[in-house]
């Protein structure tokens, strides 16, 4: 075999200097890169729709049972198939963030993703985006399959249905820059964090009841998280028909510091991987 | 200005020294090599080259900027290959190319894609799942990834590993006409000491973290008084050089 020889055009040059700012670009490859790899594994998209659906089917079926058992379920039908598929929204958020982080840890390609020009927050909003496409991919289907099977429209929330979409969301990317933030700092081990963490943040989110159920102390920590104004502000919309704006902005302004601390906390943890060496040991 | 110009670099882990105050340049369109046996620090020197380590002390500098400030100035400007890091397996060498091009803003990507493909011989499993090749074909996709961005300054560790004597031979042939025709630096860490002799103008050998000899492989060979520089890679990994021969002293 001998070498062939290049071509000594050097059109493939940089298209443009890249040695600047924030690159699109760059973020669009990394999506790229992770809906390659849905579309070459259907396990993994599977599993997307999978526990969503299976949720709001379970919940389902729990609603028609309480609605002649129970007459807060009968004040308002969709209560508890709005809770699962609202809450589905949260973790998938997370989960779409620290899946797509853990990736590139089982694929071992920090290494050469970060001897690329891709900047960690070009890498972040990458992450976001796919947390926000595998949402509309595992909890949207559940969402429009509950309408035939029980007849029951969570988009019947209406424009208020938009605010705590989007404010589950963005607390589960919060979430999820704290469990990458976490994995960077332990590695592997640390990744059953990624499935169990949310579920701590359940019982205090108030998902499926009203906070005041809740003991004096946990209600003070309720109000601490977004989650828990969100579901307060369906119930509310369920059941008294009126959109709670201070229960709005309150989760706005507590996503805002969430989604603070969970990037300061991956910066750090990534500043630190670098220092130890870890974005190429990454591992167990 | 050198391509590397490395000053008081220094990396400790807990107690122990990895890399302990070097000092070295490579100067523009040469091919270096860093030499020493397993733990000497070559990788640990290359992980800092590359920014993916932060040094505790000293200073790099990649073509004229300074690594800890502007690093993003010069990444675009430099790659990396190494057969101990991954490429996603699930993906298709196609794919990651792609995927890898877009990173590093380049135009005409398909056609960047193609010609490497051609070169590197890797055209018959472009379409294949990354972790279903050989060691041997993953190492010339490697490769392929690294000159995606037709680098100046191509950072190697041990590039011919897992290649047989005829696949090893002819990238090495690639990676001395790459450099001649692009002029391009080239440092590579590596233990095959043919190769090194081959392709290297200048040596630094390792020890414990600190450089203990460098120069042109036959000016080693012959301060040494041995017949190739396998021979005095032994004796400085083995601390059995005598001391008239260590950096040359009288």
């Amino acid at each position: 075999m001998t070498p062939a020889a290049e071509e000594d055009s050097p059109r493939w040059r940089l298209a443009h200097d890249i040695g600047g700012g924030f690159s699109p670009g760059r973020v669009w490859a990394m999506v790229l890169r992770y809906l390659y790899l849905l579309r070459t594994s259907w396990p993994r998209a599977l599993e997307l729709i999978y526990w969503p659906t299976i949720q709001m089917i379970l919940w389902g079926f729990m609603s028609q049972f309480l609605m002649t058992n129970s007459t807060w379920v009968a004040r308002a039908f969709g209560v508890l198939i709005a809770a699962v598929l609202l809450w589905d929204v949260l973790f998938r958020g997370q989960l779409g963030v620290s899946m797509s982080f853990l990736e590139e840890i089982w694929a071992r390609n920090l290494g050469h993703l970060f001897v690329s020009p891709l900047r960690p927050y070009e890498w972040v909003l990458s992450l976001i985006v796919m947390s926000f496409i595998r949402v509309l991919i595992g909890v949207v289907p559940a969402m429009a399959l509950a309408i035939p099977l029980y007849h029951y429209s969570i988009f019947s929330l209406g424009i208020p249905f938009i605010a705590f979409f989007a404010n589950l969301l963005v607390m589960g990317w919060a979430l999820g820059l704290m469990i990458t933030a976490l994995i960077l700092r332990h590695g592997q081990g640390a990744e059953s964090i990624a499935w169990l963490a949310i579920f701590v943040l359940a019982p205090v989110s108030a998902v499926y009841y009203p906070v005041t159920i809740l003991p004096p102390a946990l209600q003070y920590l309720a109000m601490t998280l977004p989650s828990a104004h969100v579901f307060e502000g369906m119930r509310a919309v369920m059941f008294e028909h009126v959109f709670r704006w201070g229960d709005f902005f309150a989760a706005l302004a507590l996503n805002a510091v969430y989604v603070g601390l969970g990037a300061a906390a991956f910066l750090h943890a990534f500043r630190g991987a670098r220092r130890r060496g870890a974005l190429l040991q990454v591992g167990e | 200005m050198p391509a590397i110009a490395v000053s008081g670099l220094t990396k400790r882990f807990k107690d122990v020294t990895a890399v302990d105050a070097i000092d070295f340049a490579v100067p523009r369109g040469v091919t270096a090599a860093l030499l020493g046996g397993n733990g000497a620090g070559k990788t640990t020197t290359l992980s800092m080259l590359l920014g993916l380590l932060l040094p505790d002390a000293g200073s790099v500098r990649i073509l004229g900027e300074d690594m800890r400030r502007h690093r993003f100035r010069v990444l675009p400007r430099m790659n990396f290959s190494s057969p101990y890091v991954d490429l996603p397996r699930r993906l298709t060498v196609r794919q990651n190319l792609l995927i890898y091009a877009r990173l590093y803003g380049l135009d005409a990507r398909r056609e960047r894609i193609a010609t490497l493909a051609d070169d590197l011989k890797i055209v018959p499993f472009l379409d294949r799942p990354t972790g279903d090749l050989s060691a041997g074909q993953k190492t010339r996709v490697v490769l392929a990834k690294a000159l995606l961005n037709e680098p100046e300054l191509l950072l190697l560790d041990e590039p011919t590993a897992s290649l047989d004597p005829d696949s090893g031979d002819w990238v090495r042939s690639y990676l001395e006409t790459y450099r001649a025709r692009t002029g391009a630096t080239i440092l590579l860490a590596s233990h095959n000491m043919g190769e090194v002799e081959r392709l290297c103008s200048e040596v630094m050998m390792m020890r414990q973290g600190r450089i203990v000899d460098r120069g042109a492989p036959q000016e080693l060979i012959d301060r040494y008084g041995r017949a190739d520089l396998e021979e005095v890679f032994l004796d400085i990994a083995r601390g059995t050089a005598r001391e008239s021969a260590l950096l040359g002293a009288p």
